[in-house]
């Protein structure tokens, strides 16, 4: 193993935004400290602090991670009443009694999660719904330890912050804590996974990214904020009861979430303070049960299809529009593809594979070997079973029968992020970027790869890395840009350049030349005999037959789903069951060398 | 063992209500690919709008179901145009959280209009019923179950023998394809919402005597419906029948012999269960995404 080149570091930043942020924190808490305040605003501070917590909860599970949860209030109430039951009937120290709550919320947050996240976003609903219905009949009727509907009055404020102006500023306090962690989540490794999962869940999954538990973390990590929520909101107010942590609020927090925007805790912030002014201002709307509710219902309507990114999202849109510029990062450095030493064992061995359909046995005792370096081509007409294999090879299905092998180790069975981790790379025949991120951040994706020994885990050095992998493909210019304002070309290029960042040791490429005109498919020509260059193992689908034979050294045939040749490019192309395969009948030996075969 | 054959018999009666709505979800999810909250309030909508006519006004009950199923159809209609046309070339998310806010939209306007006072709807047949044997067959369960059955029946017959059943059929499977054949796409999605609309508001008319007609029914009978086509399977048709049959019965065992303020948990346990052990359901849904 050789030691990574040493780069020229990058200028670091200086921390503008995160002193602009302490100073205005800090401004508020000793404002929150200091006011004079009567009892009345006093209140509307405190909900609108602690409920801020909570919708910033919402915007981790649903604005990082784009999952649903429509139980943020019972979690909220969670918390509330670990303060409440804990301080009032079990004369615990609230500040015990706080971490309980929110480790309840999170654990329940994850167990939920963990039953529901596997399968598609309309289960979660259904099941965030019901259990939010579920734990307000417990508060409701398990009355000798809930209190049931009468509620849990006299709760204590810890000792410190016993008086309300103190406590004001406590919330406040955690409000801009729990705001900064938010804020800078999105540029994290978890942040950016749960992004990744938002915007493709397969390409994270095969990417590198454990997609499951990555949507388990973002639930439980934003039951964990409702649960602080709900202990301060608790505490603040000294009573709780049941019906303060209904479905009802849960709609609350989620209008709440989607009005300011759900993309940012600044959203979150202007939404819950929205929401919690306007009924004050419009107090006769609640003279008539329902109604406010129901204009709360039309709004999320209005939002979802008027301002889907809420109120921030189209601030923030015109701001980032003033912004100047950054300074341009140092060029990037040579893309170093590091490959273990030739031992002569193939990197992969495929022994019987099968993938049925039901009766359709779309790969069928399929075995091939591909040998360390250079281009193997997997070629086949339509229907023949090719995009199946690799499918099977990357782990998105489960194979009926057969062994998969990656430098001897059997993968057969392991998970499409696992095996990203065993150092199989890959791209989409029908694209598949992270289309809410620059280029340059879906390239640090596959640099952050799962023990990718080559890059240091700091962020400048997976940027670097990621420039290279860019600037390899040639588009080092245009990293910061946003993926949509790509060409159909370019696209397949940052897709290819993310599986390069993470130093793969075998590149499945699905069709990468489909779609593409002429002169791009001769730069894709050039670009795979460059990657194959550097020692890269390859195995290519297509079915364009002049860049197969032009790039490949070695090619395996399928046929409706079994394997009909296997061996060095020349010979397979000539053998008549390839050429009958391929053109119906068994015509002259290498007339299909040069041109394109590929079926419409 | 009379007790058991009389559960059998209310939990049927129960879980044809939960069926027919599930049948609603079911149809809407695989027109549409929408998963649609609001089908519960359907139900709601329709039982208020029956209280409305055949209490309130005095109306005759069969003009008042017709008046009732009549207004079903155009809430259908302008719930596909308010609520999910705007979104439709967009992600589920927005789709499903805008079916949320016209769930909520729908049970507050009514609250508002109405109050929260629960109301009560007459059966449609004066007779209570009669015994067979040692069980007592109410008449509004037996309304219910033949009223499902005819349905089920009707459906069956509808999409597999006849044109428009067929375009539906092919708008489901394959909206693309379907629109290059000259099928009216975004008009067989319409008449999905307004079928499923009408559908769950028979569900409400027929439930409407056995329960109190109130605000939170319809939440609680899409919270049902909707374990119904989890244990199925689904988008799957007959899963929807025999999940929210099966629903209805174990719920009423579980409430005459383990506990009557937490039946409503019933569902989200056997919910969860499913999701944990056979998370495909009865009938299977294929869950997978194709890369």
């Amino acid at each position: 193993m050789t030691s990574p080149p040493a780069k020229p570091a990058a200028p670091r930043r200086f921390p503008l935004g995160s002193l602009l942020y302490a100073a205005a924190a800090a401004g508020a808490v000793a404002l929150a400290a200091t006011t004079p305040l009567n009892g009345y605003l006093l209140n509307i501070l405190m909900q609108a602090a602690t409920y801020s917590v909570a919708v910033i909860g919402l915007t981790v599970v649903l604005g990082l991670c784009g999952q649903i949860n429509l139980a943020q209030a019972a979690f909220f109430g969670l918390g509330a009443y670990a303060v409440g039951l804990g301080t009032v009937d079990a004369g615990i120290s609230f500040w015990l009694c706080l971490p309980v709550g929110m480790l309840l919320a999170a654990g329940l947050g994850a167990v939920l999660g963990a039953s529901t996240l596997r399968l598609g976003g309309h289960y979660l609903a259904m099941v965030t719904i019901s259990f939010q219905q579920i734990l307000t009949l417990v508060l409701t009727n398990w009355i000798p330890v809930t209190h049931g509907p009468d509620g849990v009055p006299g709760i204590r404020r810890p000792p410190l912050f016993a008086d309300g102006q103190s406590y004001l500023a406590l919330c406040v306090a955690v409000l801009a804590l729990v705001g900064y962690a938010v804020w800078r989540m999105p540029k994290t490794r978890l942040g950016r996974a749960m992004r990744a999962v938002r915007d493709n869940e397969l390409a994270a999954g095969v990417a590198g990214i454990n997609v499951y538990r990555t949507k388990v973390a973002a639930f439980a990590l934003g039951a964990l904020l409702a649960g602080l929520g709900g202990g301060l909101f608790a505490g603040g107010f000294t009573y709780i009861s049941p019906d303060q942590f209904s479905f009802a609020e849960s709609v609350v927090f989620l209008t709440m979430a989607l009005l300011g925007g759900v993309g940012s805790p600044v959203g979150a912030v202007i939404g819950t303070g929205l929401l919690i002014l306007i009924p004050e201002w419009l107090r006769f709307l609640k003279e008539i049960p329902g109604l406010y509710l129901a204009i709360y219902g039309l709004a999320v309507i209005l939002i979802v299809v008027f301002m889907p990114d809420g109120i921030w999202g189209f601030l923030g849109d015109q701001v980032r529009r003033l912004r100047r510029r950054r300074p341009a990062p140092p060029p990037a450095g040579d893309l170093v593809l590091e490959q273990a030493a030739g031992t002569g064992a193939p990197v992969l061995e495929v022994e019987e594979l099968s993938k049925h359909f039901g009766g359709l046995k779309a790969v069928d005792a399929v075995s091939f070997a591909v040998a360390r370096g250079g281009i193997h081509a997997l070629i086949g007409p339509n229907g023949s079973g090719k995009t199946t294999t690799l499918n099977v090879l990357s782990g998105l299905y489960t194979p009926t029968g057969g062994r998969v092998r990656l430098e001897g180790r059997d993968i057969t069975h392991r998970s499409p992020h696992a095996r990203a981790a065993a150092g199989i790379g890959r791209t989409f025949q029908n694209i598949r970027l992270f289309r809410s991120m620059s280029a340059l951040e879906n390239v640090v994706i596959g640099a952050e790869r799962p023990d990718n020994a080559l890059v240091a885990r700091d962020r400048a050095a997976l940027e670097a890395r990621a420039r290279e992998a860019l600037a390899f493909v040639g588009l080092e210019g245009r990293a910061d840009e946003p993926v949509a304002s790509f060409s159909y070309g370019h696209q397949r290029l940052i897709e290819i350049a993310r599986a390069l960042a993470g130093n793969p040791v075998l590149l499945l490429l699905d069709e990468p030349a489909a779609g593409l005109n002429s002169s791009e498919k001769n730069a894709l020509t050039v670009l795979l005999r460059r990657m194959a260059a550097k020692g890269l193992t390859i195995l290519i689908i297509d079915h364009d037959m002049t860049l197969v034979s032009d790039v490949a050294n070695h090619i395996t045939v399928l046929n409706f789903g079994r394997r009909i040749a296997d061996g060095l490019t020349a010979g397979v192309l000539r053998e008549p069951a390839v050429i009958e395969a391929y053109l119906g009948e068994a015509e002259g030996p290498a007339t299909g060398l040069k041109t394109d075969l590929a079926p419409a | 063992m009379d007790l058991i054959l009389q559960l059998l018999f209310t939990g049927i009666g129960i879980g044809s209500v939960y069926a027919l709505v599930a049948l609603g979800f079911v149809l809407i999810f695989r027109a549409a690919n929408v998963v649609n909250f609001a089908q519960g309030e359907f139900s709601m909508v329709a039982a208020f709008l029956m209280v409305v006519f055949a209490v309130d006004l005095g109306w005759p009950y069969w003009l008042s179901i017709l008046l009732t199923l009549g207004g079903m159809a155009l809430l259908g209609a302008l719930f596909n145009l308010g609520v999910y046309y705007p979104l439709r070339h967009r992600t589920y998310l927005p789709v499903i959280i805008s079916t949320i806010g016209a769930s909520i939209f729908l049970a507050n306007t009514t609250l508002a209009l109405y109050g929260p006072q629960p109301q009560v709807l007459p059966p449609v047949f004066e007779g209570q019923g009669f015994l067979v044997g040692p069980v007592f067959l109410d008449s509004q369960y037996l309304l219910i179950i033949a009223v499902t059955a005819a349905l089920v029946a009707f459906q069956y017959w509808f999409f597999e023998h006849t044109l428009v059943g067929k375009k539906l059929q092919a708008t489901s499977q394959d909206k693309e394809m379907a629109a290059l054949l000259g099928i009216p796409v975004a008009g067989m999605i319409m008449l999905t919402f307004v079928y499923s609309a009408v559908l769950g508001g028979i569900a409400g008319i027929l439930v409407a005597p056995v329960l109190f007609v109130s605000i939170q029914m319809g939440a609680t009978i899409a919270l049902k419906a909707f374990a119904a086509t989890i244990i199925g399977g689904f988008g799957d048709v007959a899963g929807a029948i025999v999940g929210g049959l099966a629903l209805g019965v174990i719920e009423t065992f579980g409430a005459a012999y383990v506990s009557v303020p937490y039946k409503d948990a019933f569902a989200f346990i056997v919910l969860v269960i499913f999701l944990v052990l056979r998370p495909q359901g009865l009938f299977g849904e294929r869950v997978a995404e194709k890369a």
